[in-house]
């Protein structure tokens, strides 16, 4: 079985972001860019699965800007065997995204997809969702352990009480969360094996796929600011100020 | 036109935050329905109705929707939604699994987690794990927007809504539910305590987060952690407070050992109050803290917890 795997080019998870002068959106020129960290976990549990001889192929996707490219080569440098790019300059909202992948999943036939649950970018947690149902498939989204076996697919996910446990039919969507893997890190050997890797260059015209944004923003703004407070000395202090300033306690 | 709720709940009430999707959904419209499906959701429904600012309660009884599977719960929202111009969820695990699902089967986008309600069809909400916050305007005729509940807050009073049986739309055959393993606990549910004791990578193992129950436990608070905390091992999944955790904004927000990573700030710093306890004199999360402490915490949590005993 083939899996799919989308890696998203985002701002370094380690890079303090700043908002643009002018209000439009977020600085990004001679900014660290890396794959979005929950991309990394579902890389590394494809790759898991073709180690142990479930998945024959893993395919890595990105769609965005030519550099998206980079992104994919670091999917390639994990071990993933081949990348697709939806090359295109316009923004890409999570519903293009999925339309972008459906048409993708449509001519590769994956038996599962595995995507972040959410870009640190834009935090919009949709993609994946919006796949599953564009395809009609079922969804296994915030993913903390995964095994497949049989057609089917049994799914421990992340929820607010705690865990649950869903079994869902083949083929699906899956979405990671932050406990369902610890990436590798791409060896130097690797890193240089992913150069000859094959990556194919697509536009979203020729999938049939119109991507015009829905959703306009109008501006983007710094969040309001928390003064830092004072720093006590004693416990007692602190008590007397939760008492008798803040009036919490 | 009106706008649907859709509600989660336990089979007896809804969701706490259902009352926060109310008061979201009354600033895009006047006329908010509330969608209840489930299996024996008499009771449920019911609790909905007593919701001020509802107008109208839809039961939807099927036994395919008592696990709040997606794969079918989106088909019957689905069929809804032509008569509505909004579709909104509370932004947890229920609503964030099948919001996104509904809006793609609409064919419109998705807004995900507003913090505010512009106007009908514009809404603020963070992104970069709230170190911007976006102005974004939604151009399609139907809008499912997902809310953050902690900013949303819920009219006082009770109300009377009719409740209205509609028929389910059956299981897709796709998913089905197994089973759950949930953290027991008596204490105040995270998302709506009113304080929050959190514990960080500082407390170096589950063994010791003991002692943040017992200061909890005096002050009926829920109890949280950051990422590094769980992901240490030390308490489960549905303790962590951050960008991809829970969101909380108590009165009082009490981080114990955390040092204050930007993914973490991003879920509670909008608390009323907060108290910082590291023995770093530099950490970040000094930044945001109204009230900090450097030092042990060793030393300091089992004195603070007996000094909240004495009043």
């Amino acid at each position: 079985m083939k899996v799919l795997v989308a890696v998203k080019r985002v701002i370094d998870y380690n890079v303090k972001i700043r908002v643009k002068a002018d209000n439009t959106g977020v600085e990004t020129a001679n900014v660290k860019m890396s794959m979005n960290p929950f991309d990394e976990i579902a890389v590394e549990e494809a790759l898991r699965m073709k180690e142990k001889g479930i998945a024959t192929e893993v395919i890595a996707f990105s769609a965005g800007p030519a550099q998206c490219q980079e992104t994919i080569r670091t999917a390639l440098a994990m071990g993933a065997d081949r990348g697709i790019l939806v090359q295109t300059d316009v923004e890409l909202q999570p519903l293009a995204v999925a339309k972008l992948m459906k048409a993708v999943v449509d001519k590769e036939q994956p038996g599962l997809v595995i995507v972040g649950k959410q870009a640190i970018d834009d935090d919009s947690n949709q993609t994946g969702q919006m796949l599953a149902a564009l395809l009609g498939w079922s969804q296994g989204t915030f993913a903390n352990k995964l095994h497949v076996a049989d057609g089917s697919a049994e799914v421990k996910r992340e929820v607010d009480g705690g865990l649950e446990n869903i079994k869902i039919k083949l083929p699906a969507v899956i979405t990671t969360d932050l406990r369902l893997n610890e990436p590798r890190y791409a060896s130097l050997p690797n890193i240089m094996k992913a150069k000859k890797k094959p990556i194919d260059v697509l536009a979203p015209d020729a999938l049939g796929v119109d991507v015009a944004p829905r959703i306009k923003t109008l501006k983007v703004e710094e969040p309001p600011k928390r003064k830092a407070g004072i720093k006590v000395k004693t416990v007692a202090e602190l008590v007397d100020k939760l008492r008798n300033e803040a009036g919490v306690i | 036109m009106a706008i649907l709720v859709v509600a989660a709940h336990d089979g007896k009430t809804v969701r706490a935050n259902v009352a926060n999707a109310v008061a979201a959904a009354s600033h895009m419209g006047s006329d908010v329905h509330v969608l209840v499906a489930g299996s024996n959701a008499g009771d449920a429904a019911k609790s909905a109705a007593a919701i001020q600012g509802v107008a109208k309660v839809l039961q939807a009884e099927d036994a395919a929707y008592a696990n709040w599977l997606a794969e079918d719960i989106a088909p019957l929202v689905v069929k809804l939604a032509p008569n509505y111009s909004h579709v909104v969820m509370a932004a947890d695990s229920v609503g964030k699994n099948i919001a996104p699902r509904v809006a793609a089967l609409l064919d419109v986008a998705q807004v995900s987690e507003a913090i505010q309600v512009v106007s009908p069809d514009t809404f603020v909400r963070p992104i970069y794990a709230g170190n911007a916050m976006a102005t974004v305007q939604s151009s399609d005729k139907i809008k499912v927007v997902t809310i953050r509940p902690t900013n949303f807050k819920a009219v006082a009073g009770s109300g009377s809504a009719a409740i209205e049986q509609i028929g389910g739309a059956g299981a897709s055959g796709l998913s089905s539910f197994v089973g759950a393993e949930l953290s027991k606990s008596e204490r105040p549910e995270l998302t709506s305590a009113k304080i929050v004791v959190s514990g960080g990578r500082g407390l170096a193992s589950g063994e010791n987060f003991k002692m943040l129950e017992t200061l909890a436990d005096k002050l009926g608070a829920g109890l949280g952690a950051s990422r590094a905390a769980v992901d240490a091992g030390y308490v489960p999944n549905d303790y962590q407070v951050g960008q991809t955790g829970k969101v909380v904004a108590p009165d009082l927000y009490i981080a114990i050992g955390i040092s204050g990573a930007i993914q973490h700030l991003a879920g509670m710093k909008d608390s009323k109050t907060i108290v910082a306890i590291n023995k770093d004199e530099e950490a970040p999360i000094f930044q945001v803290a109204d009230y900090g402490i450097v030092g042990d915490l060793f030393q300091i949590v089992p004195e603070l917890t007996a000094a909240v005993d004495k009043k």
